[in-house]
């Protein structure tokens, strides 16, 4: 009998094991979250640190988010014209390539775009960081690393990607268009003059601004994480690097549909 | 008072893992202080723990008088600028450099001009053999180079003790001749305490005042680098002299060799 209990405990121990690991990290995480915000009014004395951080979080990031947003909107053009044409409601290609950019692809496809691009080179970053001692050196230098390098990346992946996800739309706007009226020969009055009458600032367009305000937050905190607590070797930030895309990935397609539920209900 | 630092019945674990069990050490003001063993028994984590990096399970560490773990963070950081150290891999800011690595520490916490700045900055350069570098980054310089840079930002402050952490690990003849140099003269001309955590044995003997050999987490032998020439304990005599067997066993512990050869299942 005991032996038998044994087994069991020697197959739910890891498992036991695995959850208090996760559970420790999810804890170091909301700590490491609240030095970040105790950290955010020393950037406002030093601005120069988050305008930096500006351009290498979000205007580095503006070419791959400019040519996939064409390239979505010109899909979005096309799919919608097939559909709309044969109910013979083609004019309405506009509020539907409108509808569907600002209010889900473009917080969504930006937000996975940017975990990509931006959350890894910043994991990557800290995670060399961490690994050649360089905060333990700031920490010997008397300078907290959480204000001088931390916080302002957090702010900038915070400010930029809702930028970001408003260039996403537009642009994937302008491909649709380009598809749907040039090529396709849909009216160019009516693909405007649907979307502006059916596309309602509040509704729609703000539903789309809080979206990826949520998630600009949420992918960079984990990336800022993932480099901070990194395993301070090669393969510790290979694989930082990974999860930091595929955690930030997850949550940000999770909370689009909690978010999204939530929207609607108050709508 | 002559000791800068005095560590009083200090413990720490990592994990389950024993490091320091009540060990007792001193830092003597103005000296340079050496503090040498195996690979893995703590050395550098002693410097985490003089710096308040890390905190221990029990026990002190007074740095002038203060015990570093009760002081809160704008008095540590205070402390800290009057601690410098040498980090194993240098530690530079791989975005900025070697002029504005060494500039880094100024520009943070003084409030000194541009001409200023450049001046400090090239006479700490200077001393460390490294002027002509300055625009260098750091991907750029070699190994002894980085730590000379590195040494010159820990002095940029004029800090009152150095911790250098294995200044001579992986090191050429020359680089290794130049920081040996470099330290004896800064400790003597600075005014400075200087810690030197360190396996290599002649190289910290030919400058260290005082040794401290640890290793299972306690000190094993202590004394000036002669005294211990003359150590009757095996363990220090044995890692003093690099000999492969004695205390320290060649082979790591196994079962018997022959039943472990030939016994079949």
């Amino acid at each position: 009998m005991l032996s038998y209990l044994n087994k069991i405990a020697d197959n739910f121990g890891p498992l036991g094991k695995k959850g208090i690991v996760s559970f420790e990290r999810l804890g170091r995480s909301a700590l490491f979250l609240l030095r970040v915000f105790q950290s955010i009014p020393f950037v406002f004395l030093r601005p120069w640190l988050f305008i930096q951080q500006l351009y290498s979080v979000g205007v580095l990031t503006i070419i791959i988010i400019f040519v996939a947003g064409t390239f979505v909107g010109m899909v979005l053009g096309l799919q919608g014209y097939n559909i709309l044409v044969r109910f013979n409601s083609e004019s309405s290609l506009g509020t539907m390539v409108g509808l569907t950019l600002v209010r889900e692809l473009g917080p969504v496809v930006t937000a996975l775009l940017f975990a990509g691009r931006a959350g890894s080179a910043l994991t990557a970053e800290l995670g060399l960081m961490k690994t050649t001692d360089q905060f333990s050196a700031l920490e010997m230098m008397a300078v907290d690393p959480f204000k001088r390098v931390i916080a302002p990346r957090f702010l900038a992946g915070f400010f930029s990607m809702p930028l970001l996800a408003a260039i996403f739309s537009a642009v994937g706007i302008y491909g649709g268009y380009y598809v749907g009226v040039y090529l396709l020969g849909v009216d160019d009055g009516a693909y405007w003059a649907q979307m502006q009458k059916s596309v309602d600032f509040h509704e729609d367009f703000m539903n789309g601004v809080w979206k990826s305000i949520v998630f600009g937050f949420v992918a960079t905190w984990i990336a800022l994480f993932e480099g901070y607590d990194s395993v301070p070797t090669s393969e510790g930030i290979g694989r930082a690097t990974t999860q930091s895309v595929v955690n930030a990935s997850l949550a940000v397609l999770a909370l689009n549909f909690i978010l999204t539920a939530l929207m609607l209900e108050t709508s | 008072m002559s000791n800068l630092i005095e560590i009083r019945g200090l413990s720490f674990n990592h994990g389950f893992r024993v490091i320091f069990d009540n060990v007792d050490l001193d830092i003597e003001r103005g000296k340079i202080t050496a503090i040498m063993g195996p690979s893995g028994t703590g050395k550098t984590t002693l410097l985490k723990l003089i710096s308040a990096q890390l905190t221990p399970r029990s026990g002190k560490v007074l740095v002038e008088g203060q015990n570093i773990h009760d002081l809160g963070q704008a008095d540590l950081y205070e402390m800290r600028k009057r601690m410098g150290m040498l980090f194993q891999s240098g530690a530079l800011l791989t975005d900025l450099n070697v002029f504005e690595n060494v500039a880094y520490p100024l520009r943070e916490h003084t409030t000194l001009d541009e001409r200023m700045i450049r001046y400090l900055v090239l006479i700490k350069l200077h001393a460390v053999g490294l002027r002509g570098a300055a625009q260098l980054m750091p991907s750029e310089l070699s190994g002894g180079m980085a730590r000379r840079v590195a040494l010159a930002r820990a002095i940029v402050l004029d800090p009152m003790m150095i911790m250098y952490d294995e200044p001579f690990s992986g090191q050429d003849p020359i680089s290794m001749g130049v920081l040996i140099k470099l330290i004896k003269t800064m400790n003597d001309n600075m005014d400075l305490t200087s810690i030197i955590v360190s396996h290599d044995v002649k190289e910290v003997s030919a400058i260290a005042d005082y040794i401290y050999i640890i290793s299972n987490g306690r000190i094993m032998e202590q004394g000036t680098p002669p005294a211990l020439e003359e150590t009757t304990s095996a363990w220090a005599r044995q890692f003093l002299k690099g000999l492969p067997d004695g205390p320290v066993h060649f082979h790591y512990p196994a079962p018997d060799y022959n039943t472990d050869l030939f016994e079949t299942e």
